[in-house]
Protein backbone atom coordinates (compact mmCIF):
# COMPACT_ATOMS: atom_id res chain seq x y z
CA UNK A 1 0.00 0.00 0.00
CA UNK A 2 2.92 2.28 0.80
CA UNK A 3 4.53 2.15 -2.83
CA UNK A 4 1.12 1.94 -4.47
CA UNK A 5 0.32 5.55 -2.25
CA UNK A 6 3.64 7.46 -3.53
CA UNK A 7 2.67 6.57 -7.20
CA UNK A 8 -0.44 7.81 -6.42
CA UNK A 9 0.69 11.21 -5.15
CA UNK A 10 3.20 11.07 -7.61
CA UNK A 11 0.14 10.75 -9.99
CA UNK A 12 -1.55 13.92 -8.81
CA UNK A 13 1.69 16.08 -8.59
CA UNK A 14 2.06 15.14 -12.45
CA UNK A 15 -0.77 16.90 -13.28
CA UNK A 16 0.01 19.92 -11.40
CA UNK A 17 -2.56 19.30 -8.35
CA UNK A 18 -2.12 18.37 -5.22
CA UNK A 19 -3.69 15.85 -3.04
CA UNK A 20 -6.18 18.26 -1.52
CA UNK A 21 -7.03 20.50 -4.40
CA UNK A 22 -4.38 22.89 -4.09
CA UNK A 23 -1.55 24.15 -6.54
CA UNK A 24 2.06 23.01 -5.46
CA UNK A 25 3.22 25.70 -4.48
CA UNK A 26 -0.14 27.07 -2.24
CA UNK A 27 -0.65 27.22 1.42
CA UNK A 28 -3.66 26.32 3.13
CA UNK A 29 -5.26 29.22 4.77
CA UNK A 30 -3.13 30.71 7.46
CA UNK A 31 -4.94 32.55 10.80
CA UNK A 32 -2.65 33.80 13.26
CA UNK A 33 -4.32 34.76 16.85
CA UNK A 34 -2.63 36.99 19.77
CA UNK A 35 -2.63 37.54 23.36
CA UNK A 36 -3.83 33.63 23.32
CA UNK A 37 -3.08 33.36 26.75
CA UNK A 38 -3.55 35.30 30.24
CA UNK A 39 -0.13 34.42 31.90
CA UNK A 40 2.69 33.98 29.44
CA UNK A 41 3.92 37.74 28.20
CA UNK A 42 3.17 37.08 24.57
CA UNK A 43 1.08 34.39 23.33
CA UNK A 44 -0.21 33.58 19.87
CA UNK A 45 -1.86 30.51 18.35
CA UNK A 46 -1.47 29.68 14.21
CA UNK A 47 -3.76 27.80 12.10
CA UNK A 48 -2.45 26.31 8.91
CA UNK A 49 -5.37 24.40 7.44
CA UNK A 50 -5.85 22.19 10.36
CA UNK A 51 -2.92 22.09 12.29
CA UNK A 52 -2.75 24.26 14.86
CA UNK A 53 0.18 25.45 16.65
CA UNK A 54 0.24 27.52 20.16
CA UNK A 55 3.86 29.10 21.22
CA UNK A 56 4.10 31.51 24.19
CA UNK A 57 6.74 33.75 25.72
CA UNK A 58 8.00 33.71 29.02
CA UNK A 59 10.76 36.19 30.73
CA UNK A 60 12.75 35.89 33.66
CA UNK A 61 15.77 37.62 35.05
CA UNK A 62 19.01 35.77 35.06
CA UNK A 63 22.68 35.78 34.87
CA UNK A 64 24.06 36.03 31.56
CA UNK A 65 26.31 33.49 30.76
CA UNK A 66 30.13 33.93 31.07
CA UNK A 67 30.90 34.30 27.80
CA UNK A 68 28.17 36.80 27.00
CA UNK A 69 28.35 38.99 30.28
CA UNK A 70 26.12 41.95 28.30
CA UNK A 71 23.64 39.85 26.51
CA UNK A 72 20.37 38.84 27.30
CA UNK A 73 19.61 34.74 26.37
CA UNK A 74 16.58 33.37 24.37
CA UNK A 75 15.75 29.27 24.30
CA UNK A 76 12.97 27.72 22.65
CA UNK A 77 11.31 24.73 23.51
CA UNK A 78 8.89 22.38 21.54
CA UNK A 79 6.46 19.61 22.93
CA UNK A 80 4.83 17.45 20.53
CA UNK A 81 1.62 16.96 22.50
CA UNK A 82 0.15 13.32 22.00
CA UNK A 83 -3.36 14.89 21.70
CA UNK A 84 -2.86 16.54 18.26
CA UNK A 85 -1.51 13.65 16.26
CA UNK A 86 -1.90 9.26 17.45
CA UNK A 87 2.37 9.24 16.23
CA UNK A 88 3.25 11.64 19.13
CA UNK A 89 4.30 9.66 22.64
CA UNK A 90 4.45 11.70 26.12
CA UNK A 91 7.89 11.57 27.60
CA UNK A 92 11.47 13.04 26.40
CA UNK A 93 11.23 14.83 23.57
CA UNK A 94 11.34 13.16 20.26
CA UNK A 95 13.90 14.05 17.49
CA UNK A 96 11.25 15.72 15.35
CA UNK A 97 10.78 18.26 18.52
CA UNK A 98 14.07 19.11 19.29
CA UNK A 99 14.70 19.76 15.21
CA UNK A 100 11.50 21.95 15.08
CA UNK A 101 12.78 23.61 18.54
CA UNK A 102 16.16 23.58 16.48
CA UNK A 103 15.20 25.31 13.33
CA UNK A 104 13.15 28.20 14.74
CA UNK A 105 15.43 29.07 17.46
CA UNK A 106 18.56 28.89 14.28
CA UNK A 107 15.98 31.32 12.39
CA UNK A 108 16.11 33.60 14.84
CA UNK A 109 19.63 33.75 16.80
CA UNK A 110 21.58 33.90 12.90
CA UNK A 111 18.68 36.81 12.11
CA UNK A 112 19.87 39.09 14.67
CA UNK A 113 16.42 39.75 15.07
CA UNK A 114 16.30 39.89 18.58
CA UNK A 115 18.73 42.95 20.35
CA UNK A 116 20.06 40.89 22.81
CA UNK A 117 22.49 43.80 24.48
CA UNK A 118 19.73 45.34 25.20
CA UNK A 119 18.28 42.93 27.46
CA UNK A 120 20.75 42.86 29.90
CA UNK A 121 20.19 44.78 32.66
CA UNK A 122 23.41 44.57 34.51
CA UNK A 123 26.68 43.65 32.86
CA UNK A 124 27.81 40.17 33.90
CA UNK A 125 24.63 40.61 36.71
CA UNK A 126 21.04 40.24 35.21
CA UNK A 127 19.84 40.07 31.89
CA UNK A 128 16.53 39.03 30.53
CA UNK A 129 15.96 35.44 29.71
CA UNK A 130 13.22 34.87 27.28
CA UNK A 131 11.50 31.51 26.99
CA UNK A 132 9.98 30.42 24.40
CA UNK A 133 7.72 27.23 24.21
CA UNK A 134 5.76 25.76 21.20
CA UNK A 135 3.18 23.32 21.94
CA UNK A 136 1.11 21.48 19.34
CA UNK A 137 -2.25 21.36 19.57
CA UNK A 138 -3.46 19.66 16.09
CA UNK A 139 -0.59 17.70 13.48
CA UNK A 140 -2.14 18.23 9.85
CA UNK A 141 1.14 18.54 8.29
CA UNK A 142 3.64 21.41 8.10
CA UNK A 143 4.35 21.78 11.73
CA UNK A 144 8.18 23.77 11.11
CA UNK A 145 6.04 26.80 9.29
CA UNK A 146 3.67 26.40 11.64
CA UNK A 147 5.99 26.69 14.74
CA UNK A 148 8.34 29.28 13.10
CA UNK A 149 5.00 31.82 12.33
CA UNK A 150 3.54 31.01 16.00
CA UNK A 151 6.78 32.10 17.76
CA UNK A 152 7.44 34.88 15.57
CA UNK A 153 3.88 36.51 16.30
CA UNK A 154 4.36 35.61 20.10
CA UNK A 155 7.02 37.79 20.13
CA UNK A 156 5.98 40.66 18.40
CA UNK A 157 2.90 39.80 20.88
CA UNK A 158 5.09 40.01 23.97
CA UNK A 159 4.74 43.25 26.59
CA UNK A 160 7.78 42.82 29.35
CA UNK A 161 6.45 42.70 32.90
CA UNK A 162 7.32 45.29 35.63
CA UNK A 163 10.24 44.81 37.40
CA UNK A 164 11.38 46.64 40.51
CA UNK A 165 15.06 45.57 40.04
CA UNK A 166 14.26 42.54 42.52
CA UNK A 167 11.82 40.77 41.71
CA UNK A 168 9.67 40.36 38.52
CA UNK A 169 5.71 41.32 39.11
CA UNK A 170 3.79 39.11 36.35
CA UNK A 171 1.30 40.37 37.20
CA UNK A 172 1.61 44.16 35.94
CA UNK A 173 2.71 43.88 32.25
CA UNK A 174 4.46 47.80 30.53
CA UNK A 175 3.77 48.66 27.00
CA UNK A 176 7.46 47.76 26.62
CA UNK A 177 7.84 45.22 23.79
CA UNK A 178 11.13 43.11 23.46
CA UNK A 179 13.99 44.82 21.16
CA UNK A 180 13.09 43.29 18.25
CA UNK A 181 14.39 44.68 15.23
CA UNK A 182 11.11 43.76 12.77
CA UNK A 183 13.30 44.08 9.62
CA UNK A 184 15.44 41.02 10.19
CA UNK A 185 12.46 38.81 11.71
CA UNK A 186 12.38 35.75 9.71
CA UNK A 187 10.00 33.87 8.10
CA UNK A 188 10.13 29.68 7.31
CA UNK A 189 9.22 27.95 4.46
CA UNK A 190 9.60 24.51 3.91
CA UNK A 191 9.94 23.05 0.87
CA UNK A 192 9.41 19.18 0.58
CA UNK A 193 10.52 17.73 -2.81
CA UNK A 194 8.96 14.56 -3.77
CA UNK A 195 10.09 12.69 -7.37
CA UNK A 196 10.80 15.72 -9.44
CA UNK A 197 8.36 17.93 -7.64
CA UNK A 198 8.76 20.64 -4.84
CA UNK A 199 5.95 21.47 -2.79
CA UNK A 200 4.99 23.85 0.30
CA UNK A 201 2.55 23.14 3.03
CA UNK A 202 2.24 19.48 3.37
CA UNK A 203 -0.37 17.22 4.83
CA UNK A 204 0.40 14.15 6.37
CA UNK A 205 -0.02 12.16 3.45
CA UNK A 206 2.35 13.86 1.80
CA UNK A 207 4.52 14.15 4.40
CA UNK A 208 5.04 10.89 4.88
CA UNK A 209 5.99 10.22 0.79
CA UNK A 210 8.42 12.89 1.37
CA UNK A 211 12.22 12.32 -0.31
CA UNK A 212 13.68 15.46 0.87
CA UNK A 213 13.00 18.80 2.45
CA UNK A 214 14.66 22.14 2.98
CA UNK A 215 13.54 24.76 5.31
CA UNK A 216 14.21 28.06 4.10
CA UNK A 217 14.40 30.77 6.57
CA UNK A 218 14.36 34.49 5.38
CA UNK A 219 14.75 38.51 6.71
CA UNK A 220 12.50 40.70 5.12
CA UNK A 221 15.08 42.03 1.96
CA UNK A 222 15.98 38.41 1.18
CA UNK A 223 18.91 37.31 3.01
CA UNK A 224 18.83 34.04 3.71
CA UNK A 225 19.57 33.67 7.44
CA UNK A 226 18.86 29.43 8.09
CA UNK A 227 18.84 26.52 6.36
CA UNK A 228 17.73 22.94 7.59
CA UNK A 229 17.92 19.62 5.31
CA UNK A 230 15.96 16.90 5.91
CA UNK A 231 14.42 13.90 4.60
CA UNK A 232 16.54 10.61 3.15
CA UNK A 233 17.13 11.54 -0.31
CA UNK A 234 20.42 14.03 -1.45
CA UNK A 235 19.46 17.71 -3.10
CA UNK A 236 21.32 18.94 -5.70
CA UNK A 237 22.77 22.39 -6.41
CA UNK A 238 20.03 23.14 -8.72
CA UNK A 239 17.31 21.76 -6.24
CA UNK A 240 19.06 23.74 -4.05
CA UNK A 241 18.76 26.73 -6.43
CA UNK A 242 14.96 26.21 -6.91
CA UNK A 243 14.25 25.75 -3.33
CA UNK A 244 15.48 28.78 -2.16
CA UNK A 245 13.82 31.15 -5.12
CA UNK A 246 10.38 28.88 -4.25
CA UNK A 247 11.25 29.98 -0.60
CA UNK A 248 11.88 33.27 -0.83
CA UNK A 249 9.16 33.94 -3.33
CA UNK A 250 6.37 32.32 -0.19
CA UNK A 251 8.51 34.27 2.51
CA UNK A 252 6.48 37.58 0.84
CA UNK A 253 3.59 35.66 1.40
CA UNK A 254 3.99 34.39 5.03
CA UNK A 255 5.37 37.98 6.36
CA UNK A 256 1.73 39.40 5.22
CA UNK A 257 0.52 37.66 8.01
CA UNK A 258 2.93 39.08 10.82
CA UNK B 1 -50.29 1.10 30.99
CA UNK B 2 -47.06 2.99 30.80
CA UNK B 3 -46.75 6.54 30.06
CA UNK B 4 -43.94 8.88 27.90
CA UNK B 5 -42.17 11.38 29.38
CA UNK B 6 -40.74 12.66 25.85
CA UNK B 7 -41.59 13.21 22.72
CA UNK B 8 -40.49 11.80 19.70
CA UNK B 9 -37.42 13.29 18.30
CA UNK B 10 -36.62 15.51 21.38
CA UNK B 11 -32.87 15.27 21.67
CA UNK B 12 -32.15 13.60 25.31
CA UNK B 13 -29.13 13.37 27.38
CA UNK B 14 -27.67 10.46 29.26
CA UNK B 15 -29.74 8.89 32.28
CA UNK B 16 -32.89 11.36 31.10
CA UNK B 17 -35.97 8.77 31.83
CA UNK B 18 -37.87 8.25 28.47
CA UNK B 19 -40.60 6.52 30.05
CA UNK B 20 -42.60 4.84 32.65
CA UNK B 21 -44.04 1.47 32.88
CA UNK B 22 -43.13 -2.29 31.67
CA UNK B 23 -44.84 -1.86 28.32
CA UNK B 24 -42.41 0.42 26.62
CA UNK B 25 -39.38 -1.66 25.21
CA UNK B 26 -35.52 -0.30 25.40
CA UNK B 27 -33.68 -0.65 22.06
CA UNK B 28 -30.52 0.84 21.15
CA UNK B 29 -29.01 3.76 23.08
CA UNK B 30 -31.55 2.96 26.04
CA UNK B 31 -32.11 0.91 28.49
CA UNK B 32 -34.58 -0.41 31.55
CA UNK B 33 -33.76 0.55 35.35
CA UNK B 34 -36.98 -1.20 37.08
CA UNK B 35 -39.99 0.47 35.61
CA UNK B 36 -38.33 3.32 33.78
CA UNK B 37 -36.58 3.43 30.28
CA UNK B 38 -33.60 5.96 30.60
CA UNK B 39 -31.40 7.32 27.28
CA UNK B 40 -28.10 6.01 27.67
CA UNK B 41 -26.35 8.42 24.84
CA UNK B 42 -26.61 11.98 23.80
CA UNK B 43 -29.24 11.92 20.87
CA UNK B 44 -32.33 11.88 18.96
CA UNK B 45 -35.50 10.11 20.87
CA UNK B 46 -37.23 7.62 18.03
CA UNK B 47 -40.23 5.61 18.99
CA UNK B 48 -42.05 3.67 17.25
CA UNK B 49 -44.84 1.49 18.43
CA UNK B 50 -43.69 -0.02 22.05
CA UNK B 51 -39.52 0.22 20.94
CA UNK B 52 -37.88 3.40 22.06
CA UNK B 53 -34.36 3.91 21.30
CA UNK B 54 -32.01 6.94 20.83
CA UNK B 55 -30.27 7.14 17.52
CA UNK B 56 -26.72 9.06 18.67
CA UNK B 57 -25.77 12.38 16.83
CA UNK B 58 -22.10 12.42 17.38
CA UNK B 59 -19.55 9.88 18.81
CA UNK B 60 -17.16 6.88 17.31
CA UNK B 61 -18.64 3.52 15.78
CA UNK B 62 -20.32 1.45 17.66
CA UNK B 63 -19.90 -2.23 15.68
CA UNK B 64 -22.69 -3.91 14.50
CA UNK B 65 -23.35 -7.20 13.33
CA UNK B 66 -24.41 -7.23 9.79
CA UNK B 67 -22.36 -4.03 8.85
CA UNK B 68 -20.31 -3.83 5.66
CA UNK B 69 -17.34 -1.61 7.11
CA UNK B 70 -13.61 -0.48 5.80
CA UNK B 71 -11.30 -1.57 7.91
CA UNK B 72 -7.18 -1.40 7.83
CA UNK B 73 -5.08 -4.57 8.60
CA UNK B 74 -2.65 -3.42 11.87
CA UNK B 75 -1.55 -6.90 12.79
CA UNK B 76 -0.71 -10.42 11.68
CA UNK B 77 -2.23 -13.46 14.27
CA UNK B 78 -0.93 -16.93 14.05
CA UNK B 79 -4.24 -17.91 12.37
CA UNK B 80 -5.75 -14.25 11.60
CA UNK B 81 -5.17 -10.56 10.71
CA UNK B 82 -6.19 -7.78 13.37
CA UNK B 83 -8.62 -4.80 12.01
CA UNK B 84 -8.61 -1.42 12.98
CA UNK B 85 -12.22 -0.72 12.25
CA UNK B 86 -12.28 2.65 13.80
CA UNK B 87 -14.18 2.00 16.97
CA UNK B 88 -12.93 1.41 20.30
CA UNK B 89 -12.75 -2.08 19.83
CA UNK B 90 -10.65 -3.78 17.48
CA UNK B 91 -11.94 -7.19 15.28
CA UNK B 92 -10.19 -10.29 14.13
CA UNK B 93 -10.56 -11.52 10.49
CA UNK B 94 -9.53 -15.28 11.10
CA UNK B 95 -8.00 -17.06 8.04
CA UNK B 96 -10.93 -19.30 7.89
CA UNK B 97 -13.15 -16.01 7.08
CA UNK B 98 -10.52 -15.15 3.63
CA UNK B 99 -11.69 -15.37 0.42
CA UNK B 100 -9.78 -18.47 -0.49
CA UNK B 101 -8.92 -21.38 1.58
CA UNK B 102 -5.61 -20.91 3.15
CA UNK B 103 -2.76 -23.92 3.93
CA UNK B 104 -1.74 -24.07 7.72
CA UNK B 105 1.90 -22.77 6.49
CA UNK B 106 1.35 -19.94 4.37
CA UNK B 107 2.68 -16.50 4.49
CA UNK B 108 -0.87 -14.51 5.42
CA UNK B 109 0.95 -11.17 4.58
CA UNK B 110 0.25 -12.44 0.64
CA UNK B 111 -3.37 -12.27 1.28
CA UNK B 112 -3.78 -8.97 3.75
CA UNK B 113 -0.56 -7.08 4.97
CA UNK B 114 -0.25 -4.37 7.46
CA UNK B 115 -1.83 -1.15 6.37
CA UNK B 116 -3.95 -2.86 4.05
CA UNK B 117 -7.41 -1.66 3.82
CA UNK B 118 -10.04 -3.92 3.10
CA UNK B 119 -13.93 -3.95 3.11
CA UNK B 120 -15.22 -6.64 5.17
CA UNK B 121 -18.49 -7.71 6.85
CA UNK B 122 -18.74 -7.79 10.42
CA UNK B 123 -20.36 -11.37 11.52
CA UNK B 124 -20.27 -11.34 15.33
CA UNK B 125 -19.73 -8.63 17.98
CA UNK B 126 -20.04 -10.46 21.45
CA UNK B 127 -21.60 -8.22 24.41
CA UNK B 128 -17.66 -8.56 25.47
CA UNK B 129 -17.53 -6.41 22.17
CA UNK B 130 -15.43 -9.03 20.68
CA UNK B 131 -15.82 -8.41 16.80
CA UNK B 132 -15.37 -10.93 14.29
CA UNK B 133 -15.23 -10.02 10.62
CA UNK B 134 -15.44 -12.15 7.40
CA UNK B 135 -14.40 -11.95 3.49
CA UNK B 136 -17.27 -14.35 2.24
CA UNK B 137 -19.66 -12.98 0.31
CA UNK B 138 -20.41 -10.24 -2.40
CA UNK B 139 -18.03 -6.87 -2.57
CA UNK B 140 -15.71 -8.13 0.14
CA UNK B 141 -12.05 -7.03 -0.79
CA UNK B 142 -9.11 -5.79 -0.42
CA UNK B 143 -8.74 -1.98 -1.49
CA UNK B 144 -6.40 -1.39 -4.12
CA UNK B 145 -5.20 2.47 -5.21
CA UNK B 146 -7.59 5.07 -4.02
CA UNK B 147 -7.91 7.46 -1.27
CA UNK B 148 -9.19 6.84 2.24
CA UNK B 149 -11.17 9.68 3.93
CA UNK B 150 -12.74 9.81 7.11
CA UNK B 151 -16.18 10.91 8.18
CA UNK B 152 -18.44 10.86 11.21
CA UNK B 153 -20.41 7.29 10.90
CA UNK B 154 -23.35 8.88 12.16
CA UNK B 155 -23.45 10.49 9.36
CA UNK B 156 -22.79 7.50 6.73
CA UNK B 157 -26.83 7.38 6.44
CA UNK B 158 -27.16 10.55 5.02
CA UNK B 159 -24.29 10.09 2.67
CA UNK B 160 -25.39 7.07 0.94
CA UNK B 161 -29.00 8.51 0.68
CA UNK B 162 -32.36 6.70 0.59
CA UNK B 163 -31.49 3.35 -0.98
CA UNK B 164 -27.57 4.50 -2.20
CA UNK B 165 -29.68 7.75 -4.04
CA UNK B 166 -27.10 10.17 -2.75
CA UNK B 167 -23.81 8.12 -3.35
CA UNK B 168 -25.33 6.82 -6.68
CA UNK B 169 -25.40 10.96 -7.92
CA UNK B 170 -21.44 11.19 -6.58
CA UNK B 171 -20.46 8.46 -8.59
CA UNK B 172 -22.69 9.38 -11.90
CA UNK B 173 -21.55 12.92 -11.16
CA UNK B 174 -17.52 12.47 -10.90
CA UNK B 175 -17.05 9.13 -12.39
CA UNK B 176 -15.26 7.99 -9.45
CA UNK B 177 -15.80 4.96 -7.84
CA UNK B 178 -16.82 5.11 -4.19
CA UNK B 179 -17.02 2.52 -0.94
CA UNK B 180 -19.21 3.90 2.20
CA UNK B 181 -17.97 2.10 5.09
CA UNK B 182 -20.96 1.94 8.09
CA UNK B 183 -17.71 2.52 10.29
CA UNK B 184 -17.44 6.33 8.67
CA UNK B 185 -14.25 5.32 6.19
CA UNK B 186 -14.93 5.81 2.62
CA UNK B 187 -12.51 5.02 -0.25
CA UNK B 188 -12.60 6.85 -3.27
CA UNK B 189 -10.79 5.96 -6.47
CA UNK B 190 -11.12 8.26 -9.64
CA UNK B 191 -9.17 10.52 -11.91
CA UNK B 192 -7.34 13.29 -9.25
CA UNK B 193 -9.66 16.39 -10.47
CA UNK B 194 -12.58 14.30 -9.30
CA UNK B 195 -11.50 12.77 -6.23
CA UNK B 196 -10.82 16.09 -4.71
CA UNK B 197 -14.72 16.93 -5.77
CA UNK B 198 -16.22 14.01 -4.19
CA UNK B 199 -14.29 14.77 -1.16
CA UNK B 200 -15.79 18.29 -0.97
CA UNK B 201 -19.07 16.92 -1.35
CA UNK B 202 -18.89 14.52 1.11
CA UNK B 203 -17.73 16.94 3.86
CA UNK B 204 -20.22 19.15 2.63
CA UNK B 205 -22.86 16.07 3.24
CA UNK B 206 -21.15 15.66 6.54
CA UNK B 207 -21.34 19.38 7.70
CA UNK B 208 -24.85 20.54 6.24
CA UNK B 209 -26.71 16.46 7.23
CA UNK B 210 -29.10 18.13 9.29
CA UNK B 211 -30.49 20.88 7.13
CA UNK B 212 -33.04 19.99 5.05
CA UNK B 213 -33.47 20.12 1.34
CA UNK B 214 -29.57 18.71 1.41
CA UNK B 215 -30.32 16.16 -2.20
CA UNK B 216 -31.00 19.46 -3.99
CA UNK B 217 -28.02 21.30 -2.41
CA UNK B 218 -25.60 18.76 -3.22
CA UNK B 219 -27.17 18.17 -7.01
CA UNK B 220 -26.43 22.25 -7.49
CA UNK B 221 -23.20 21.81 -6.05
CA UNK B 222 -22.45 18.89 -7.92
CA UNK B 223 -23.32 20.94 -11.15
CA UNK B 224 -21.28 23.62 -11.02
CA UNK B 225 -18.20 21.82 -9.42
CA UNK B 226 -18.51 19.33 -12.23
CA UNK B 227 -20.72 21.89 -14.84
CA UNK B 228 -22.51 19.01 -15.81
CA UNK B 229 -25.87 18.63 -15.89
CA UNK B 230 -27.33 16.04 -13.19
CA UNK B 231 -30.70 13.89 -13.02
CA UNK B 232 -31.91 12.43 -10.51
CA UNK B 233 -34.27 9.70 -10.33
CA UNK B 234 -36.59 10.24 -7.33
CA UNK B 235 -36.75 7.85 -4.84
CA UNK B 236 -39.41 7.11 -3.22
Amino acid sequence: MNREQKDYILNFLEKGIRFDGRKLDEYRPIKIETGFSENAEGSARVIIGDTIVLAGVKLSVEEPYPDTPDKGTMMINAELMPLSSPDFEPGPPAIQAIEIARVVDRGIRESGSIDTKKLCIKKEEKAWCILIDICTLNDDGNLLDASALAVIAALQDTKMPSYNGKVVDYKKKTKETLPLNLKKIPTSCTVSKIGNHFIVDPVPEEEEKVEARLTVEVEEDGTLCALQKGGDKPLTAEDIDKIVGIGIEKSKELRKFL
Amino acid sequence: MGKLLVEDKTIVTPGEELAEGMDFLPAEGTFRDKDKIIASGLGLVNINGRVIKTIPVAGRYAPKKGDTIIAKVTNILMSGWILDIGSAYSAVLSVKEAKDFIRRDEDLTRYYNIDDYIVTNIVMVTSQKLVDASMKGPGMRKLIGGRIIKVNSNKVPRIIGKKGSMVSMIKNATDCSITVGQNGIVWINGSPENEIIVVKTIKKIEQEAHISGLTDRIKTFLEKETNKKINIEKVE
